[in-house]
């Protein structure tokens, strides 16, 4: 066996003279971070795969939920079946991107937390593969599995009590909620630092904070019954926007509207780069105080 | 403070610069005080000043009690903490700043073999591979033959890592660290708590990879006869200060001893299986 390792051991080597050696070091640097990118999301999948069954009961679980916040609609006095049949359809979704919301949320909270409990943490944070990498992997990963299970849930639950939504423009829906992903995400690394900081209690804080989004976001109620304080918290969430908008989208057939799109987009633009800097220090202040390894 | 530095190497092409070069390097962390009040913290010295140096190629064994620093000065050299004074570089490259260019010639195998547990050990492998850039196509056949070179039953590679013994999780741990080709080799007490026979394999291993790869070694232990048998060059470590690092025979000359035990016993006072007190074990639960 010969070492071909990874990296030069020579201090500030390059791959090779001029732009040309510039432009190959920097495509060899992404086809690596591409393919961790490809490990965040390959090891996931095998731990999906172990943990099915426990999927499956929390899917259940979801499900049950689920029915027990839509079932109010049918106890709305002096309503019409279309009426109800609308209610019905606000609290789904609301139901949805809560669930859809949850599973983003946990998996970013946990980027820390479950593996610190697994012991993995330090192999994971001395790899070299950019923070920037493993937090996006962790969370596109996190969007694919959260659509998966928010499209089984919505479907399911519709099809459990005879929904109808027959306007509905599910492309829409669909395209805003990744959109709004963006967002979810770097927000989410903001959470993500939390258990770093505080090993006891900073996954309990993620929750918190994924509870707080959807509480000022509308999400079985329109914003305006709010007090006027918590409507102005309401503007920086991006989940005020993907929930108004696909509720839109699936209750009248509306596509993409610029209004949902816009503050998304500016959310998005704002969360990423903020989180990836929270988390920056928050790790540095870990390595500083030896929090990394300590279990809890 | 004491330098150590390794003996004169006759290749100095290949020797430009020191695997390893650590110059009065000192962490230390902070822990409640009750006797002092209930908010109260003091500063808990981890490692004092630590100065040494590792050639390209050397094996070097660093002994210490728990609680001593050792698992601190690995984790220091391995970017998982940041230093309180003096530096460290690793093949000229600064361990604080330059941490991006360290991880990719570091790689550490520590005492908890530390898993996803319901996972097997090539799934395990398989996704450590590509954090360092290895795609499928490399690993398909790299992971198999690095399991097969460490001893690692190839009808057990698909079993989760829950159902195998210690020992087979450590050669599972020494692969994952071999698989990155990993120019400074980490080995924090790999064999501790292995049963004789697995921990015999490893230590064989770990000659194999001596003889057959290209990697500079740094061994922390507290099993003497294992650093006698395994380094070119034995340190101590002991409440965070480097007492000594040198050749086996000089540390039994330098002190008049026979064994390393005795050595311990000159250079400390203690004998080296002694209790450590209150603040060693919290040096340990740091460390």
């Amino acid at each position: 066996m010969t070492a071909t390792g990874v990296g030069s051991t020579e201090p500030g080597r390059s791959a090779g003279p001029g732009f040309a050696g510039a432009r190959a070091g920097i495509g060899a640097t992404l086809r690596q971070e591409l393919i961790g990118l490809g490990g965040i999301v390959e090891r996931n999948v095998y731990l999906t795969k172990r943990y099915f069954l426990w999927d499956l009961a929390f899917m259940v679980w979801t499900i049950a939920n689920t029915l027990t916040i839509v079932f109010i609609a049918r106890a709305v006095p002096n309503a019409t079946a279309a009426e109800v049949n609308k209610y019905e359809t606000v609290f789904l979704v609301g139901a949805t991107i809560w669930a859809f919301l949850g599973i983003i949320f946990e998996f970013m909270t946990e980027t820390v937390a479950w593996e610190r409990w697994e012991g993995t943490i330090e192999y994971t944070f001395m790899a070299p593969l950019s923070r920037f990498v493993h937090l996006f992997g962790q969370g596109a990963f996190a969007v694919l599995y959260g659509l998966i299970r928010a499209t089984i849930l919505f479907f399911a639950v519709a099809a459990l009590i005879g929904i109808h939504a027959p306007q509905a423009n599910y492309g829409a829906a669909l395209a805003l909620l990744a959109l709004a992903s963006l967002s979810f995400i770097g927000i989410g690394i903001m959470t993500s630092v939390l258990p770093l900081i505080s090993p006891e209690k900073g996954a309990q804080l993620g929750f918190v904070a994924q509870g707080l989004m959807l509480v000022v976001s509308g999400v079985y109620y329109p914003v305006s019954v709010m007090p006027e304080w918590m409507q102005w918290i309401a503007k920086i969430s991006p989940a005020t926007y993907a929930l108004r908008g696909c509720r839109a989208s699936i209750i009248d057939g509306t596509g993409l509207q610029w209004a949902d799109v816009w503050p998304l987009l500016i959310i998005a633009v704002v969360a990423t780069p903020l989180g990836l800097a929270i988390f920056r220090r928050g790790e540095r202040h870990a390595k500083r105080h030896g929090k990394l390894k300590r279990s809890g | 403070m004491t330098t150590f530095a390794a003996p004169h190497t006759t290749r100095p092409s290949i020797r430009r610069v020191p695997a390893v070069e650590v110059r009065d390097l000192r962490k230390e962390f902070r822990r409640r005080d009750r006797r002092a009040g209930r908010f109260a913290r003091r500063r808990m010295p981890a490692l004092n000043d630590v100065t040494f140096t590792i050639e390209r190629g050397e094996c070097v064994a660093i002994l210490g009690q728990n609680g001593s620093g050792k698992s601190t000065l690995v984790r220091l050299l391995s970017t998982l903490l940041i230093n309180d004074g003096g530096d460290a570089k690793i093949f000229g490259h600064d361990a604080f700043r330059e941490s991006r260019a360290i991880r990719r010639l570091v790689n550490r195998v520590s005492v908890e073999a530390s898993f996803f547990k319901k996972m097997s050990a090539s799934e395990n492998l398989s996704y450590a591979a590509r954090f360092y850039g290895m795609p499928p196509s490399q690993t398909r056949t790299a992971i198999p033959e690095i399991l097969e070179r460490v001893g690692f039953p190839a009808d057990r590679r698909t079993e989760s890592m829950e159902n195998l013994s210690r020992g087979m999780q450590q050669k599972v741990a020494l692969a994952r660290a071999l698989l990155t080709s990993p120019v400074l080799l980490l080995l924090d007490e790999p064999t501790t708590g292995l049963d004789p026979r697995s921990k015999l394999e490893v230590q064989d291993f770990i000659r194999t990879v001596r003889a057959t790869h290209d990697a500079t070694i740094l061994l922390c232990t507290h099993d003497m006869a294992e650093a006698e048998a395994l380094a070119d060059r034995v340190g101590l470590l002991d409440r965070g200060e480097l007492l000594f690092l040198e050749p086996v025979a000089d540390v039994k000359r330098r002190y008049g001893v026979r064994t390393l035990e005795e050595a311990f016993l000159a250079a400390t006072g203690r004998v080296f299986e002694q209790e450590e007190n209150e603040d060693d074990e919290y040096r340990e639960v740091f460390g």
